[in-house]
């Protein structure tokens, strides 16, 4: 087949492929260089219309964070016993949909599973671009961000040095390292298909660009030796990482006093939670890119099939916790813990925790439904209801507890300004915004991947080459 | 032949081009078998046994990062230690300055950056990238396909047994698609 009729083609092969036939080494790299290489006025409209939407959703953020520096964090609805507002919640929120990324790069590459090739690029831009939301939020919430260098253990003329006991300066350690690693492991898998980019790139420009980020890559098989084992080792770094961000975010909580915080169900449940979020954001992202781009090809049902399972399974696990919370306050005797779920429940938040409920347990129930998970519409629904669900959470964990703490005297109530909700709307625009320009100006698909998988899955292709020559 | 005459010459060696990894795999053995020592292999994405075969089989990358690791750990440790014992000793609730277990997050998380670090730039550095130039890019075909889908071996000038005529026509009997002169 054509290069030019593969570009344009665009079949599903169903639920048990994760590739559609007819692909060879050429054509398979054309069909997803074509993404980035295609010229200006071919790309697609409704990736335009997207990217004005999301850019423009952008502007509030910028706005939103020049006033919050003009005027200070008080713009913001956090008042005295609500300090977190807004800032945590959505903190939390991006720092999980991250994790989705590092799981489908990192633990689906340490278990061998092949279907993670089509979309562990993607997902790991996501990762990256969710966490450059995440990292904003505490040094925003802070008041004087540009007192930000505070938080890194330096010598200073102070003489004074963070609290390393203190779950807040280890989140600190764990966002940047988080950050740093998932950025060197979505640049070491880029560096091959970033060669190729050069290689196939028409004008000078492209080359010029793609050859200085390749490094003067050339598939030497000592460098696939080298670069193969990096990667096993990047990922098997990965694994507990992405545990340890997530577990150490949920410490700002757990190791604290409050009830409903201080719990230990929280680190294995934030880690369900950030893989649930993350994979509901991967599916959310995934159904419109691989429309626009002609790409059910390569990211067939399979995929989406796969990813609603895990979405499934870790929603569970997501359900569990909050039996378990339910259990504990009660089992625990304790009439403060007793109080907070009683107040979550039924208190003046609760339509916020009955949406929860909805959103996070019953709808994502349908996914046990194979026309579910197979159906593009439905799947993209309860995707979307996931990731409103799961911020539904971090907002219940974060002010239902503050609002009433121990002292009635100090209860009160928290409500989010016009700021709150321009900042959260600009970081999904940030967001949307760089995950939009990334589809379109770097391959979204690993493409030395999809060749490993076809040299693997098609056999049939070299049935005319000699056998090889071994025992020498 | 010796080293400087095709060092005067201006050659960095024989490429023969193969459209699939077997036909390379069983041509980068027979190379090696034929006593030839100083080669690579390029293709578009990695393929199992084909370092070995061109008799690449040892490489420092997971002892770089076994080092970076420990560096990590070691280094993470000492610092919150010098920070809670020597430069900034705080009394919290007479808990002991060496509160260790307070101390396992961020030694975990120095270890695993600079495991990380480690194995990125240990791996581009071994590898001697970036690398701004290399000969084997003014074979046009390599340039074209070496990325996409075709499979090269190269025989280097600088191997003691390398000669243009012989290696030519032992390259030739490799059932290649081609077979060209590399350029420094």
């Amino acid at each position: 087949m054509k290069t030019e009729e593969l570009d344009q083609r665009a079949i599903d092969p169903g639920p048990d492929k994760i590739i559609a036939p007819g692909y060879d080494y050429a054509t398979v790299t054309d069909k997803i260089a074509n993404t980035v290489l295609m010229p200006v006025e071919k790309t697609p409209p409704q990736w335009w219309i997207s990217l004005l939407i999301a850019f423009t959703l952008m502007q509030g953020l910028l706005v939103a964070s020049a006033w919050l520096l003009y005027k200070g964090v008080g713009v913001w609805g956090i008042v005295i016993p609500v300090a977190w507002g807004y800032a945590i919640v959505n903190f939390v929120w991006w720092i999980g949909i991250g994790h989705a990324g590092t799981l489908i790069s990192a633990i689906l590459l340490l278990l061998k599973q092949d279907w993670r090739t089509s979309i562990n690029r993607f997902s790991e831009a996501m990762t990256l671009f969710a966490v450059a939301q995440a990292g904003m939020f505490p040094i925003l919430h802070m008041g004087r961000p540009w007192l930000g260098y505070w938080l890194i253990p330096y010598p200073s003329s102070m003489w004074i040095w963070p609290q390393p006991r203190s779950p807040l300066v280890w989140d600190v350690f764990a966002v940047t390292t988080y950050l740093t690693v998932s950025l060197l492991f979505w640049f070491v898998g880029l560096v091959p298909d970033l060669a190729t980019m050069r290689d196939r790139a028409k004008q000078q420009w492209q080359k010029v660009v793609f050859g200085m980020l390749s490094m003067g890559w050339r598939g030497s098989a000592q460098h696939w030796s080298r670069y193969q084992m990096a990667y096993l080792l990047l990922g098997g770094l990965a694994t507990p990482l992405v545990v340890s961000v997530h577990t150490v975010v949920s410490f700002d909580f757990a190791i604290s006093l409050m009830p409903g915080w201080h719990t230990t169900i929280f680190p294995p449940y934030f880690v369900a939670g950030a893989i649930y979020s993350g994979f509901a954001m991967v599916i959310t992202l995934a159904i419109p890119t691989r429309k626009w781009f002609h790409l059910e090809d390569l990211i067939t049902t399979r995929h989406l099939d796969a990813m609603a399972k895990l979405m499934l399974g870790t929603g569970l696990i997501v359900g569990y916790g909050y039996m378990m919370e339910a259990f504990m306050s009660w089992y625990s005797g304790n009439p403060h813990e007793m109080f907070m779920y009683h107040n979550r429940a039924t208190g003046p938040y609760w339509p916020f925790f009955w949406a929860l409920v909805l959103c996070n347990i019953l709808i994502p129930q349908s996914l046990w439904s194979r026309r579910v998970r197979q159906s593009v519409p439905r799947l993209f629904f309860v995707s979307i209801v996931v990731n409103i669900g799961m911020w539904l959470e971090r907002f219940i964990i974060v002010i239902t507890s503050l609002h009433r703490d121990f002292l009635p005297s100090s209860w009160g109530m928290y409500y989010p300004t016009q700021w709150d909700w321009a900042v959260l709307l600009g970081t999904i625009g940030f967001f949307l915004t760089l995950m939009i320009l990334f589809v379109r100006t770097l391959p979204s698909i690993s493409i030395f991947e999809v060749r490993e998988v076809l040299h693997h899955l098609a056999p049939h292709i070299l049935e005319d080459s000699p056998k090889p020559a071994h025992g020498d | 032949m010796n080293e400087t005459f095709w060092d005067r010459h201006g050659i960095h060696g024989l490429m023969a081009q193969f459209e699939t990894p077997e036909q390379l795999i069983a041509a980068a053995n027979r190379t090696y078998a034929a006593g030839y020592r100083k080669m690579d292999a390029y293709s578009p994405m990695p393929i199992e046994g084909l370092a070995e075969a061109i008799g690449f089989t040892r490489h420092w990358v997971s002892a770089v990062v076994l080092a970076g690791g420990l560096a990590g750990c070691v280094g993470g440790f000492t610092l919150l230690w010098w920070i809670c014992v020597i430069a900034y000793p705080h009394n919290v609730g007479g808990r002991p300055f060496v509160s260790w277990p307070a101390f396992i997050p961020i030694t975990f998380e120095c270890t695993v950056l600079l495991a990380a670090l480690s194995a990125v730039l240990g791996m581009f550095a071994m590898n001697k990238l970036p690398m701004p130039y290399h000969p084997v890019f003014n074979v046009p075909s390599f340039a074209a396909h070496a990325s996409v889908d075709r499979f090269f071996l190269c025989i280097e000038a600088d191997d003691p047994k390398f000669d243009l005529i012989q290696t030519r026509q032992f390259l030739q009997e490799l059932n290649p698609e081609e077979v060209a002169e590399v350029e420094k």
